[in-house]
């Protein structure tokens, strides 16, 4: 993220010069090298699955960012939740920012599912699939809580719509992770948390563990990043809110002639 | 919190039995839909009392929304808003009543489309109890839903055309275990239709709790 003065420019007395901070630039160099060790592994180190063939390397990406979604949609329905219990500014934003990247990260799965699906199990989509399905509908869903999100409001009426929309939505995530046990699925069930032992080992197995560290870092550095733009955001239009009151007010003080009281 | 809901509850239906939305907009919207369908899949028997189930509830569903618009809308004009936070009444209660009197007008409807069905697409009911209990458990899901995004949508200024996103996905799991029922009862399919219906019961225990939770806030905002 650029250096943006952006106090300069709105007349914020409080508002930081950036979006990032040292922290911030730690663990973006932590997602380079991470994204690095994940791409070496899931492309050289690793080999060609027994049954799924190349295909298997495209679950190093899918599996961890739906695991990282759901994480994030979990985290927005707690922020949401203390959101309507404290208000504080910093819940909502922690909840638009966790909902902004859990739609992101979604989007992402859904892509490489389909990307998956074509060669595995010969078509992009198949509605009989749960899993699939339901992962449309979280999709859609949160898709709807960004949109009502960015529909311009009173900050507290938007807060409050979008902390209601964040806990509804919320419902549907763990029958979402449980529909491939619940309703039976082309997907496999579970994998590494398997009763008994991971049924992955060797290089797939750390290359799907660094997919996880990856996406997690990824999600961290953007959540952060995504929560100060919304600060600023908020900031600079209550700053423009209120030199805007100021300008009228020294307009109607003009008028009156209060100006030359002087 | 019993007699906010019976206000609310007596207040809707009042308003509808003096302007008749869903006597007269609601039902003949299914109505057509009923015969849009049948020109859609080609007048072809066979599918039709095939896809029922499903077009059964999918019609519900935009009929819904029609109600649930129209439920919200009726608490906007003339600072109500403000009047109903003022009122002291139980946020809770006011919403137990709006979903209430939602059923009510989703089950009449509801009523009325289904002897449509089984009249003009020659459906054969197999399993009556099954179909008895699906109804009030689905429409009840469905309105505690829409009385949740309806007010939220009708203040968002403008923006009401938000509200099939924010409800249908919401819902879909409803048409899911509802026309999964259906399927069973209507002989279109096999399986076990009581598991679908206590899936239904399951998420109207849900959909009510989310709503009554945030009933406060909704009114607060809205």
């Amino acid at each position: 993220m650029p250096n943006t003065p952006l106090a300069a420019t709105t007349d914020v007395a409080v508002a930081p010069v950036s979006t990032s901070s040292r922290g911030t630039r730690i663990l973006g160099a932590l997602t380079l090298v991470s994204a690095t060790v994940t791409i070496l592994y899931s492309f050289w180190f690793s080999k060609a699955d027994v049954e799924l063939g190349n295909t298997v390397r495209i679950l190093y990406v899918h599996v961890p960012t739906v695991s990282i979604a759901y994480l994030c949609m979990l985290a927005n329905a707690v922020f949401s939740g203390i959101y309507l219990w404290k208000r504080t500014a910093f819940s909502d934003l922690m909840a638009s920012a966790t909902g902004e990247i859990g739609v992101l990260l979604l989007g992402l799965t859904i892509l490489a599912g389909m990307m998956w699906g074509r060669p595995t199990w010969g078509t992009y989509w198949e509605w009989g699939d749960p899993r699939l399905t339901s992962t449309l509908l979280l999709f859609l869903m949160y898709l709807g809580y960004v949109t009502v999100r960015n529909i311009p409001a009173p900050r507290s009426a938007r807060n409050t719509r979008s902390a209601i929309i964040g806990i509804v939505s919320a419902l549907l995530i763990y029958p979402v992770r449980m529909s491939t046990e619940w309703w039976g699925s082309l997907h496999q069930g579970r994998t590494i948390s398997a009763p008994g032992a991971s049924k992955i080992q060797g290089a797939q197995e750390f290359a799907l563990y660094s997919g996880f560290f990856t996406f997690m870092f990824l999600a961290a550095w953007l959540v952060i990043h995504r929560f100060r733009v919304g600060w600023l955001a908020d900031q600079a239009e209550a700053g423009q809110l209120e030199s805007v009151i100021a300008e009228r007010r020294a307009e109607s003080a003009g008028d009156l002639g209060l100006g030359k009281v002087h | 919190m019993v007699h906010a809901i019976w206000l609310t509850f007596r207040k809707d239906l009042r308003i509808e039995a003096r302007t008749r939305v869903t006597v007269n907009h609601v039902i003949p919207f299914v109505l057509a839909v009923v015969m849009l369908f049948a020109f859609g899949l080609n007048a072809e028997s066979t599918l039709l009392r095939r896809a029922t189930p499903g077009l059964f509830w999918v019609t519900v569903l935009f009929a819904a929304m029609s109600i649930v618009q129209r439920s919200a809308a009726i608490d906007r004009p003339d600072g109500l808003p403000d009047a109903l936070r003022l009122s002291g009444l139980s946020p809770t209660g006011m919403y137990l009543g709006k979903t209430a009197s939602t059923f009510v007008q989703l089950t009449i409807t509801e009523i009325v489309l289904a002897a449509a069905m089984v009249l003009m697409y020659d459906v054969r009911l197999d399993g009556v109890a099954l179909i008895v209990t699906a109804i009030p458990l689905g429409t009840m899901a469905i309105a505690a839903v829409g009385s949740v995004y309806g007010p939220l949508a009708a203040g968002l200024g403008g923006r009401e055309s938000v509200l099939p996103l924010l409800m249908l996905p919401a819902l879909a799991p409803v048409l899911l275990a509802a026309t999964n029922a259906f399927g069973v009862a209507f002989g279109t399919t096999v399986g076990p239709g009581w598991r679908w219906v206590g899936m239904l019961g399951m998420l109207d225990v849900l959909y009510v709790a989310a709503g009554s939770a945030t009933s406060a806030a909704l009114l607060e905002e809205t």
